[in-house]
C-alpha cells in the first residue's frame, strides 16, 4: 500500500466524517475539526495518553506471551506426528470458539487487574499463532531437514538455521490475522472493572460524562492503536520475511 | 577409504535390508549404485552419510569408525533441501553458517576450519551470479539443484554422495549436470557415490556400478565401467551392451 493512497483515504473518510456530522446536526456526531481538537487537547493536558500506555501495554504484552509458549509448542506439534495426534482433536475443537466470550470466566477466576485482561488477548493470539506455526512446521520436508543435517547441523543449529526462521511467517500472519480481533476483545476487556485503558476512557466520555468529543478522540486514539499494530507487523514481515512479500507479489 | 564391514541394517529388524553386508570405495572413485524401489539405495547412503546406523557391523571411513555425520562428507538430494526463506546466496551459504556456528569443533566442522562466507568462485562456477538475489521458487528445477551442489562443494568435502540428484529434471537439464558432475568429481578429487533408478545415468557417471536388488542385500554386486570418461561414450557401443546388461540383471533380481 502506497503512503500516499492511505492518506487520501484517510482524507477521504474524513470528509464523509464531515458532510454526515453537517446532516445529522447533533451532540452525538461532532465533526471531525473538533474531535482532532480534543484529541490533542486530551493527549497534550488530559490523561488520554496515560489510557493508550496501557492499552498499548496489555495488547504487546499479550503478544510477547502468545510468541514465547505458542511458536515452541506449534514447533512440537508440527515436527511430532504423535504429539499432533494427542493435541489436534482439542484444538480443533477449542480453535473456533470466539474467545471473548471467556472473558467473563477469564474476569471470574483471574481477578479484575491486569493479568485477567492480558490472558483474554493471549487466548486469542495465542491459538492462532499455534495452528499456523505448526501447519507451518509440518510442510517442513523430512528431506529438507535430512539436507541440512548432512550439512553438519546438530539440534541446535537446526533450530536456529531450519525450525527458528520456518516458524517467524506463520508468527507474523496469525498477528497480521488476529490483532484487529485482539483490539476488539481488548475493548470489551477493558469495559470491565478498570479506570485505565481506551476501553473504559471510550465508555466514561460516551456514556457517563457524555463528552462526545472525547469519546470520539478515544476511538480514534483506539484505531491509531490497531492500525499501529498492524502496520509494525507489515513492517516486520517485510524486514524478516522478503520471501513471503515476494511471492505474495508475483502470485497476485 | 569407505568401507562397509559386515553390516546389518533394517527400519524393521525382521526384514534387514542389508544382511551381512560389506563393500568398499576407493579415494576418488566414482560409483553408481543401481537398483529397483525399496531395494536400499538411498538407506545406503544415508548410512554412508552417517544418518543411519547399521545395527551389526561397521561403517568406517578413512579409517574412522562412523558414527555421526562426518564434516567433510556432502549429501545431494533430489528435491534440493532449500530453504524457501533464503535467496541462492544465502542457501549456498548454509553449510558454511552452520559450520562458523559451531566452530572448528571437528565434530560438526573440521577442525582445522577457517571461518568463511564465502560461496562466491562456487556460484560463479555453477552459472548461479545471474541468480544468487533470488529465492528458490523463482528457479528451475536444475538452477536449484545447481545451488544444493554450490552449497555441499562450498564445504569443501572429500566424499560427495548423491541420491537421485537429477531424476525431477528434463533430459537436457540432466544431462549438462550430468557432466557437470563429471567434471566436478575431477576437478576436486571427490569420492563419488550417487544413487539413481535410471540405468542410462548409471552407466553414464559410474566407473563402477553397484547394483541392488529386492531385499536382503548381501553381496554387493560390482560391474566395473571403466570407459565411462572417453570423449563420445553416451554414443559407444560399450556404453549400449552396458546398459542392456544391467537391464538384464536388473529384471533377473
Amino acid at each position: 500500500m502506497k503512503r500516499r493512497d492511505l492518506l487520501l483515504a484517510s482524507a477521504g473518510l474524513l470528509l464523509i466524517w464531515q458532510v454526515i456530522a453537517m446532516l445529522v446536526n447533533q451532540p452525538i456526531l461532532p465533526p471531525p475539526g473538533r474531535v482532532l481538537v480534543t484529541l490533542w487537547e486530551e493527549t497534550r493536558h488530559g490523561n488520554l495518553s496515560g489510557h493508550f500506555l496501557a492499552s498499548l501495554w496489555r495488547v504487546v504484552a499479550s503478544t510477547l506471551l502468545a510468541v514465547l509458549t505458542a511458536a515452541p509448542a506449534g514447533l512440537a506439534l508440527g515436527q511430532f506426528k504423535r504429539l499432533n495426534a494427542v493435541f489436534s482433536p482439542i484444538i480443533y475443537i477449542l480453535y473456533p470458539i470466539p474467545k471473548v466470550v471467556f472473558v467473563p470466566v477469564v474476569l471470574l477466576f483471574l481477578g479484575i487487574g491486569e493479568l485477567s485482561k492480558i490472558v483474554v488477548i493471549y487466548l486469542i493470539l495465542f491459538f492462532q499463532i499455534l495452528v499456523l506455526v505448526r501447519d507451518q512446521a509440518a510442510g517442513l520436508h523430512p528431506e529438507l531437514i535430512r539436507s541440512v543435517r548432512s550439512l553438519g547441523a546438530g539440534r541446535l543449529a537446526l533450530f536456529r538455521f531450519v525450525f527458528l526462521p520456518a516458524s517467524i511467517p506463520g508468527i507474523l500472519t496469525a498477528l497480521r490475522q488476529s490483532v484487529g480481533t485482539a483490539v476488539a476483545v481488548l475493548y470489551i476487556a477493558e469495559l470491565f472493572a478498570t479506570q485505565r485503558g481506551l476501553g473504559y476512557y471510550i465508555y466514561l466520555n460516551g456514556n457517563t460524562l457524555f463528552n462526545y468529543p472525547a469519546m470520539y478522540a478515544g476511538v480514534i486514539a483506539m484505531s491509531i492503536l490497531g492500525l499501529g499494530l498492524y502496520f509494525t507487523v507489515d513492517g516486520l514481515e517485510r524486514l524478516l520475511c522478503p520471501w513471503q512479500v515476494k511471492n505474495r507479489s508475483t502470485s497476485g | 577409504m569407505i568401507e562397509l564391514d559386515s553390516i546389518t541394517f533394517g527400519y524393521q529388524p525382521a526384514l534387514p535390508i542389508f544382511e551381512n553386508f560389506s563393500w568398499q570405495v576407493r579415494r576418488a572413485e566414482a560409483w553408481a549404485v543401481i537398483g529397483p524401489s525399496g531395494c536400499g539405495k538411498s538407506t545406503l547412503l544415508s548410512l554412508i552419510a552417517g544418518l543411519l546406523r547399521p545395527q551389526h557391523g561397521r561403517i568406517l571411513v578413512e579409517g574412522q569408525p562412523l558414527n555421526r555425520p562426518r564434516p567433510q562428507t556432502g549429501l545431494i538430494i533430489q528435491d534440493y533441501g532449500l530453504l524457501p526463506w533464503a535467496t541462492v546466496r544465502e542457501n549456498a551459504r548454509l553449510g558454511l553458517r552452520v559450520r562458523n556456528f559451531y566452530g572448528p569443533d571437528g565434530v560438526h566442522a573440521p577442525a582445522d576450519y577457517q571461518r568463511t562466507l564465502d560461496v562466491e568462485p562456487w556460484l560463479d562456477r555453477l552459472g548461479l551470479l545471474p541468480f544468487a538475489g533470488q529465492y528458490p521458487t523463482e528457479l528451475s528445477g536444475g538452477q536449484r539443484q545447481r545451488t544444493a551442489i554450490a552449497r555441499t562443494l562450498a564445504l569443501n568435502p572429500d566424499i560427495l554422495l548423491m541420491d537421485e540428484p537429477f531424476s525431477s529434471l528434463d533430459a537436457p537439464t540432466r544431462e549438462g549436470l550430468q557432466r557437470l558432475t563429471l567434471e566436478l568429481w575431477q576437478e576436486n578429487r571427490l569420492t563419488l557415490i550417487l544413487v539413481t533408478h535410471a540405468i542410462e545415468e548409471a552407466a553414464l557417471l559410474g566407473q563402477k556400478i553397484l547394483l541392488l536388488n529386492q531385499p536382503p542385500n548381501r553381496t554387493a554386486q560390482i560391474i566395473e565401467n571403466p570407459l565411462n570418461l572417453q570423449p563420445g561414450y553416451r554414443e559407444s557401443d560399450e556404453y549400449r551392451s552396458l546398459c542392456r546388461h544391467l537391464r538384464e540383471r536388473l529384471e533377473a533380481g
